[in-house]
């Protein structure tokens, strides 16, 4: 652990790993402080617009409150007779799952001691839109594969490089997210 | 009350080694053995399964192969005859028959209760096996009733399988051998691949063993690695012992015929739904195969060996097709069984003493037991990487067996 630390002092990708590192370490040993969640609010503008709001969170066995919220706002585009006010929602999920990986880069990469110089994603994700249509019961509402592309550069070979981007996904919560199914619950008034 | 100063539980390698370490030390003791000698390797194992190491890497203090093929890999009836010959030239004090019922901590030691009765000991060493209970994951309750579900500890060979299509849990050792043995007898095989480490049975010129031997890296210590959770936790690399030393890996597997999916992450109504991570699954196992070579062609070369052995290659990356699938309906596509193939785990039911941890895992530091006088011995990265192999037996019996002795010496002081 020592010789890591002193490798990650030269490293600065502006991750805290060592507070990370602190935080698996408490939360292994309690394994209930380790239990989260999330939120998000959602209001009904007009037409597909809508705007979500998203605040505290509870984790470390309290709630966490932050100093400000966030809002995130989403449309349809103009092809679906929408006004495209923001993105769509489909997008989101794109973007979350870019910020995800990229996030987890950064991390993995201050942790092995790899100064990161930049990292860039582009996402593509195919959709049969017959699915949301109603048009054929056979085409799943969503996407039929997502393609990430990662250029990256950083002081490192290219197989570290890509060995970076492989521990990403697999410590992803988005990627396992959209990877593997997940019950919903959905209830009204 | 029948009493032994050390209480050996389990007659396989593990417990010969320690028995011929106690023996060397004067220190008396008993080997209690639920069925026979090798009993895990005689009733716990498929019928074709041969060990994973070379013969060349079978050695056990005072004992080791001196057959005619040092390169070959034993089948389970040679297993069990090379270990029914180290019990016989140890002079093993072997208690046949006689299964530990429960444990528990008195006053001066331990006692145990066995199906032929009670035994007390001052000191307790655990080497009944880190594969008696195969862990299958809870989603298996939902497997329809129609579906023979099996574990790699029960499955013997395809012909004795309900007609129909197979899938397979798990593509470590036994995932990918009985992936390989099943589809070649003829019948569609769906093999779920998650986190795996692909390897290739032999890389210029050599055993894979014989180069993680030669490198000292079997012999890396448990508490000198980094992430030592981690390196317990490694699925079983992707190897087969054949006596054409084939390597078997998913690209193999898929050019045979065996559908590849992910890894399975749900069974609901009669369908399976597989994770969409086994691109990435297979880039990780890629990636890790090929640090693994060019530590190898680094050591060659640092050795000053590089004319003693053919050039460094690179194997094809895993290629698992574009379109593996996310769901199969298990009625539609006839599949009448199931093995799980999810990796294994110790039975210490019978353990009545405080000492697992959350997750149900003894808690230890290199074998030495939390509770005074016990040890344990055969887990996965226990004290060596090779701990768990026949060849590590010798050497963590040997440190453990010094530490009893100096524990036993400690307390009649």
């Amino acid at each position: 652990m020592t010789t890591t630390t002193t490798i990650n002092a030269k490293t600065n990708n502006g991750v805290n790993v060592a507070a990370l590192l602190g935080a698996r370490e408490a939360l292994e040993k309690a394994p209930e402080a380790a239990q989260f969640k999330w939120r998000a609010s959602c209001e009904w503008l007009n037409g597909t617009h809508s705007r979500s709001t998203i605040g505290n969170f509870f984790g470390l066995g309290a709630e966490q409150s932050r100093n400000k919220n966030f809002t995130v706002e989403a449309d349809h585009p103009q092809v679906f007779a929408s006004e495209d006010n923001a993105p769509t929602p489909v997008e989101l999920v794109l973007s979350g799952l870019a910020s995800c990986l990229t996030a987890g880069v950064a991390a993995v990469a201050q942790r092995r001691g790899i100064q990161l110089h930049s990292v860039k994603a582009t996402l593509e994700a195919d959709m049969d839109i017959q699915g949301i249509l109603g048009i054929d019961n056979d085409v799943r509402n969503g996407f039929g594969a997502i393609r990430v592309h990662f250029k990256i550069r950083a002081d490192a070979s290219e197989d570290d490089i890509k060995a970076l981007v492989a521990q990403s996904q697999k410590r992803s919560a988005v990627f396992d997210i959209i990877t593997n199914p997940t019950s919903v619950f959905v209830t009204v008034n | 009350m029948r009493f032994a100063t050390t209480i050996i539980i389990g007659a396989g390698q593990s417990g010969l080694a320690m028995s011929r370490h106690l023996a060397d030390r004067s220190i008396d003791h008993m080997i209690l053995e639920r069925g026979e000698v090798a009993n895990s390797w005689r009733t716990e194992r498929w019928d074709s399964l041969r060990l994973l190491t070379p013969n060349w890497q079978s050695r056990l203090p005072g004992y080791a192969y001196h057959g005619d093929e040092p390169d070959g890999f034993m089948t389970m009836p040679e297993v069990i005859r090379f270990l029914q010959r180290y019990a016989k030239v140890s002079d093993a004090p072997v208690l046949t028959g006689t299964r530990v019922t429960r444990v528990r901590q008195v006053e001066t030691g331990y006692e145990v209760s066995t199906s032929q009765g009670p035994w007390r000991c001052r000191t307790l060493v655990i080497a009944s096996g880190a594969c008696s209970v195969a862990a299958v994951p809870a989603l298996s309750a939902n497997l329809p009733r129609e579906v023979t579900s099996l574990t790699p500890l029960q499955y013997r060979n395809p012909s004795l399988l309900p007609e129909g299509s197979v899938m397979i849990v798990g593509a470590s050792a036994s995932g990918i051998q009985l992936a390989r043995e099943i589809q070649a007898s003829g019948r569609r095989v769906v093999l779920s691949v998650g986190e795996h480490v692909r390897m290739p049975r032999t890389y210029r010129g050599r055993d894979i063993q014989w180069w993680m031997d030669a490198m000292g890296a079997m012999d890396a210590r448990y508490d000198a690695v980094e992430d030592i959770e981690r390196a317990r936790r490694l699925p079983s690399l992707q190897l087969i012992g054949t006596p054409e030393r084939v390597t078997v890996d998913l690209n193999s597997l898929r050019k045979a015929g065996v559908e590849l999916v992910g890894r399975l992450v749900g069974l609901r109504d009669g369908k399976a739904q597989f994770s969409g991570s086994l691109a990435n699954h297979c880039a990780l196992a890629d990636l890790k195969m090929n640090r693994l070579l060019a530590s190898i062609d680094a050591w060659v070369s640092a050795n000053g060996f590089v004319g003693r052995f053919p050039a460094p290659i690179r194997y094809e990356p895993t290629d698992v097709g574009p379109n593996t699938s996310l769901g199969l309906d298990l009625h539609d596509s006839k599949i009448s069984t199931v093995i799980w193939a999810t990796g294994y785990r110790p039975d210490y039911s019978w353990l009545d003493v405080p000492v697992l941890d959350r997750k149900g895992r003894i808690r230890h530091d290199g074998g030495v037991v939390a509770a005074p006088g016990m040890y344990v011995l055969g887990l996965p990265f226990m004290r060596r990487r090779k701990s768990s192999f026949i060849d590590g037996a010798g050497d963590d019996a040997a440190d453990l067996a010094q530490h009893l002795q100096l524990g036993l010496a400690r307390a009649a002081a």
